[in-house]
């Protein structure tokens, strides 16, 4: 008993100064947030004195749930696609030689060499009317010359898959590097064909990798404003990007919190989600 | 007594290595086969072939007569047990067991009664539901040979499946193996490097290296009448003696000149010439070794040593002697322990001798097969050089 308190006590000891910086920078601003969505607002730009759910009621407008619903399907398509490209690219990283694996992990970590906005902007460029995704995509009959592949949902949706596969597939490669094979070869010698084995066994197999993949992809997506920003348009509009016009357009500071008290909300879902059913499993283990 | 799964003349090559180079092998139906050799000598590539996770260079694969080569491991009748059992981390052992069932979409109530029975069958009906990592080593084992004969397969493949046990366990494990062969009665091609393994359970071993079959036989054939040089040495232990026939003797025997004694005689079931070239095999259990010159017979081979280093095992005792120049390793039984026995000694000068028929004429001899035999070495640093040759 007095050994199971003295680990106790040394537990909240070295976890102290982890929270002390989480409660500084973290826990402390997010309240701040949840209470300035509870103030009215000011004409100046400032907030007002006392309390109201003005705020949280606006969100019900037609205008907020329509971008609402837009961030969660882009985000959610997003991540489905994520996933879907780095699963095939995870297995094949983690059955080719060393020479060739080198190689590749290479490819995919080099765009991180140049800045995230400028990438941002040289698919603006690409995707342009007079661009040369465009250009190929006319000259081959593909599209229309009418057909607009910027400022949409689509563009979105492109950019962000682009910008967050990396991501997925790095935590994805890192468990298939982990799995047996041999586990494929054991399904396969029982009768499973080769896609079932896949299924049945590699994906359970690669479980944890997919878990934190998800949220590498789904949580900032969810938050996405540069994106939306850059190549989105009136048409690719997401939370985030409501939430700076809020901040620095109508210098509605009290509305541009209550959007983001549910942003914050939407993004912990995902995790509380993953936590519940750590625990349910009763094996605790590292999202990574 | 048919030929039931049949490697005709297969191949196969992993970039600069052969692992298996031309090798044909009938396996009878219901027997017990093992393949015996050391790491690297083909036997797992045979077995993979056999299941269908390497495809043949050329040859074919023939399974109670229909053509299996070109046929992916999940349409072939057999199932393997891994080396390291491969169980499905994420499923419990029911589930496990039920995978071969649940892939082929056999119904519900057919599951349940056939997992439930090779539950029985493995011992295993309380620990259904758990998982993989809560099990021993034994019992991964027997969920590991459950789940594979669930499927009813036609030959079951084993790949050094005793190898991550412990040695009593192995010894348990060995027996419930065989007590299953005779259970389930199907075709077994057992995979190992251990020749007591292969030896106890096999009808049949073929042993194996640098992707070809030295030998096929029973256990007591391959370990009585080893053919070549790496048979004899690598199955057991044995001493090579290189002479020359020099006469005949009533045609069935002849005296082989070796080194400097006198001719040592030999069965001559080679139908060996005068002039002949021969290598001889003698297991060091069928030489005796004594104090007192024994008795002349005419099939008795009688030389006089001296001991040179010998080691005392419990049951048996190891000498290696020296006689014209020869060093020969003698395994000597203890019988029962005399008080008033003087006991033999480093530099005691004894008397070796052996019956003619248990010297055995090789069919094929490699140099190299010398360094597999255990001779003690004369200088420190010599046991590793030898082994990095072998």
């Amino acid at each position: 008993m007095r050994k199971e308190a003295t680990r106790k006590i040394r537990e909240i000891l070295v976890s102290l100064p982890s929270l002390f910086w989480l409660s500084l920078f973290f826990i402390i601003p997010t309240l701040f947030v949840f209470a300035i969505a509870l103030k009215p607002g000011n004409p100046y730009g400032g907030i007002g004195s006392g309390w109201t759910l003005d705020n949280l009621r606006a969100l019900a407008s037609p205008n907020y749930l329509a971008v609402a619903w837009r961030t969660l399907w882009i985000s959610a398509l997003s991540t489905v696609l994520c996933i879907v490209l780095a699963v095939p690219i995870g297995y094949y990283l983690a059955r080719v030689s060393t020479r060739s694996k080198g190689f590749f992990l290479m490819l995919i970590i080099v765009p991180f060499w140049t800045n995230f906005l400028i990438r941002i902007f040289a698919w603006k460029v690409l995707l342009h009317p007079e661009g040369a995704v465009k250009k190929i995509l006319v000259f081959t009959g593909l599209t229309g010359s009418q057909t607009s592949l910027l400022y949409n949902s689509g563009a979105v949706v492109l950019v962000t898959v682009y910008t967050f596969l990396p991501f997925t597939i790095l935590p994805i490669y890192a468990a298939a590097e982990k799995f047996n094979f041999e586990l494929l070869e054991a399904a396969r010698d029982l009768g499973a064909r080769r896609l079932q084995a896949f299924a049945k066994v590699f994906i359970p197999g690669i479980r944890r990798g997919l878990t934190t993949a998800v949220l590498f992809v789904l949580i900032p997506a969810l938050g996405s404003y540069v994106i939306p920003d850059i190549v989105g348009g009136p048409g690719g509009e997401m939370v985030g990007n409501k939430i700076a016009q809020r901040v620095f357009v109508d210098r509605n500071l009290p509305q541009a919190g209550a959007l983001s008290v549910v942003l914050i909300l939407t993004v912990l879902a995902p995790l509380i989600g993953v936590l519940v059913g750590q625990r349910k499993r009763e094996r605790p283990e590292s999202i990574l | 007594m048919s030929e039931f799964l049949e490697f005709c003349n297969v191949s196969k090559r992993f970039g600069p290595i052969q692992a298996v180079d031309g090798v044909s092998l009938a396996l009878r139906k219901g027997e017990f086969f093992s393949l015996l050799g050391p790491s690297g000598s083909g036997k797992t590539t045979m077995l993979r072939l056999a299941a269908g996770f390497e495809h043949p260079d050329s040859g074919r694969v023939v399974l109670d007569g229909e053509d299996i080569t070109d046929l992916p491991p999940n349409k072939r009748k057999v199932n393997t047990i891994f080396q390291s059992y491969a169980l499905f981390p994420h499923l419990s052992v029911w589930e496990n067991i039920a995978f071969g069932l649940r892939v082929a979409k056999r119904s519900k109530k057919d599951m349940e009664t056939e997992v439930e029975a090779m539950l029985r069958l493995i011992r295993m009906d309380d620990q259904a539901h758990k998982k993989p990592d809560q099990l021993s080593g034994g019992q991964k084992q027997r969920v590991a040979i459950a789940r594979a004969l669930i499927n009813k397969p036609q030959v079951l493949l084993l790949d050094e499946p005793l190898a991550a046990l412990d040695l009593k366990l192995r010894q348990r494990m060995l027996i419930e193996l065989d007590m299953i062969h005779d259970q389930v009665g199907i075709t077994f091609l057992y995979v190992t490097h251990d020749q007591g393994e292969a030896m106890s359970l096999s009808d049949r071993i073929a042993v194996m290296d640098s992707g070809r079959i030295e030998q096929v036989g029973s256990p007591a054939e391959i370990y009585e009448a080893p053919q070549t040089s790496f048979v004899a040495a690598f199955i057991g232990d044995t001493n090579f003696l290189e002479g020359e026939v020099t006469d005949l003797i009533e045609n069935e025997y002849c005296r082989v000149k070796i080194a400097d004694t006198p001719g040592v005689i030999c069965f001559n079931d080679k139908s060996m010439k005068p002039g002949n070239p021969v290598y001889l095999s003698i297991r060091p259990e069928k030489i005796h070794i004594s104090r007192d010159r024994p008795e002349e017979s005419p099939r008795r081979n009688i030389l006089p040593a001296v001991v040179e280093d010998m080691i005392y095992q419990g049951s048996t005792t190891k000498y290696w002697v020296r006689t014209y120049g020869l060093r020969i390793q003698v395994l000597r039984q203890h019988f029962r322990y005399f008080l008033d026995e003087k006991p033999i000694r480093w530099n005691d000068e004894v008397w070796i001798w052996w019956h003619s028929d248990d010297g055995f004429m090789l069919d094929r001899y490699r140099a190299v097969d010398k360094h597999l035999i255990s001779l003690p070495p004369r200088k420190v640093g010599e046991a590793e050089g030898n082994s990095e040759k072998s």
